[in-house]
């Protein structure tokens, strides 16, 4: 690999007295996508936040190689938008340095140009997690991690957010982690992937997807 | 509220028309009429004694109530993101709590004086628990996955305290203010009649050692009146710009 984004090691990872992470050794091209599939409550989410940088009690390292923290833009479980500003305002809010032009662009890529300045409160649930997508997009991110981003959504509109992100990624191709339980999902859409399994949770398969994307 | 306006204007209404009745049928000094109350403060208004110490009651009112607002919310935040601090705290502010507002003026006039600093302290001291007790709570309630989504995204301090946690709080802070509204100008009262040599509760003392229950009722109504015009004019207008989003 070339161009490697994000090196990750992890020796082990522990809540209290249970220990929910194994050795774990990942590392992420800049333009890679690599899923996580495995049962649910097996570590992934809690892997998912060390990449980010979210969780930094864990036994191990977590390296950038381009020398500085890259842009991240994370895609929650929930949506997790703030419910008292608008969609335009929650995209913008993300966004270190001001880019309206980028934030209406993904809201249009998205099909939310028409609601921008409606409040979260009022858009469906699909709805809300596109603008989630579009946020984590709108920061003009190096790396992209999604958490279960199509969750609970219909077989439809699952399908049709996964094309919307693919769209959105290949607009401006990043490295991405995707965590997900269905595996069709991340055989859609991943580069690579990780299967996790056992306890405390280790890399138990590595899958390179060859068919197409999408 | 529109619907009801013609309602609550009936009944202000038929509560003056009983009022100017029972006076007048009962013909005691001791109970004015509503004309008679409006007539003195007309008179106490024209000759600039009621704006004078409405004015007074009124800075204190409000001195009392930024002080109040600004260290008991921050007490209160800061107790409710530290344990620690909660935990030491916590038996002196359910101390003060449950301590009669009396005494506390009492104790803070013989301790420091009557002076003005004093008199402002006191009632500010009585409405802080309320504010940090109010405080406490909704800095417990700040949903921690919002957080967790600012820190992904890097947000600074500043965006984090005005876009994420103020609204959050603002439920809590509007309870505050309006609760501490309602309790200071009751207090601030009772400390100018203890110790003051102006405002209301002062003018009011004067008048109970004359007997005066018309200028005591024109005082009182003044004061009602202008609370309750703080209440539209900044408490509703406040509330619902809050609230914008929920609808």
């Amino acid at each position: 690999m070339a161009d490697v984004i994000l090196r990750l090691h992890i020796a082990g990872k522990a809540f209290g007295t249970r220990k929910v992470l194994g050795a774990i050794d990942l590392a992420l091209g800049a333009r890679e996508i690599v899923a996580i599939v495995g049962p649910s409550g097996c570590g992934k989410t809690t892997l998912l936040r060390i990449a980010g940088g979210l969780e930094r009690d864990f036994n191990g390292s977590l390296e950038w190689p381009h020398g500085r923290t890259p842009r991240i833009g994370t895609v929650f479980q929930e949506p997790r938008l703030l419910p008292w500003r608008t969609v335009r305002e929650n995209l913008r809010l993300a966004q270190e340095t001001p880019d309206d032009a980028l934030a209406d662009n993904l809201l249009d890529t998205l099909g939310l140009l028409q609601f921008a300045d409606a409040y979260p409160g009022t858009l469906s649930l699909g709805m809300a997690r596109r603008a989630a997508i579009a946020r984590a997009f709108a920061v003009s991110p190096e790396l992209v991690l999604l958490d279960e981003p199509f969750v609970s959504l219909d077989a439809d509109m699952a399908a049709h957010s996964r094309d919307l992100v693919l769209t959105a990624w290949r607009a401006r191709p990043t490295a991405m982690l995707l965590v997900t339980h269905d595996r069709a999902e991340a055989e859609s859409m991943a580069d690579r992937i990780l299967e996790l399994g056992d306890e405390p949770a280790r890399i138990v398969a590595e899958i390179r997807v060859q068919a197409p994307r999408g | 509220m529109t619907n009801s306006l013609p309602t609550r204007i009936a009944s202000t209404l038929g509560f003056l028309a009983f009022w100017q009745i029972g006076a007048m049928f009962s013909d005691n000094r001791l109970l004015p009429s509503f004309s008679a109350v409006a007539f003195e403060m007309w008179r106490l208004s024209a000759d600039g004694t009621l704006p004078l110490h409405l004015g007074i009651t009124l800075a204190r009112v409000a001195a009392a109530f930024t002080l109040t607002l600004l260290l008991g919310g921050a007490l209160g935040i800061a107790m409710g993101r530290w344990r620690q601090l909660d935990a030491a705290l916590d038996s002196a502010v359910t101390l003060l709590l449950n301590m009669p507002a009396l005494v506390l003026i009492v104790l803070i006039y013989v301790w420091f004086g009557l002076t003005e600093a004093a008199a402002i302290g006191a009632v500010a001291l009585n409405k802080l628990p309320n504010t940090a007790v109010t405080l406490r709570e909704g800095a417990r309630a700040l949903d921690p996955a919002l957080m967790e989504m600012a820190r992904s995204f890097r947000m600074s301090r500043l965006r984090v305290l005005r876009h994420v946690i103020l609204p959050q709080l603002a439920p809590y802070i509007v309870a505050a203010a309006r609760s501490g509204l309602a309790l200071i100008w009751k207090i601030v009262l009772v400390v100018e009649l203890l110790g003051r040599s102006n405002g209301v509760g002062f003018q009011i003392q004067i008048h109970f050692q004359l007997f005066d229950v018309t200028a005591i009722l024109a005082y009182a109504l003044a004061f009602v009146m202008v609370v309750q015009l703080i209440e539209w004019a900044a408490f509703q207008p406040l509330e619902r710009r809050v609230a914008k989003w929920r609808m």
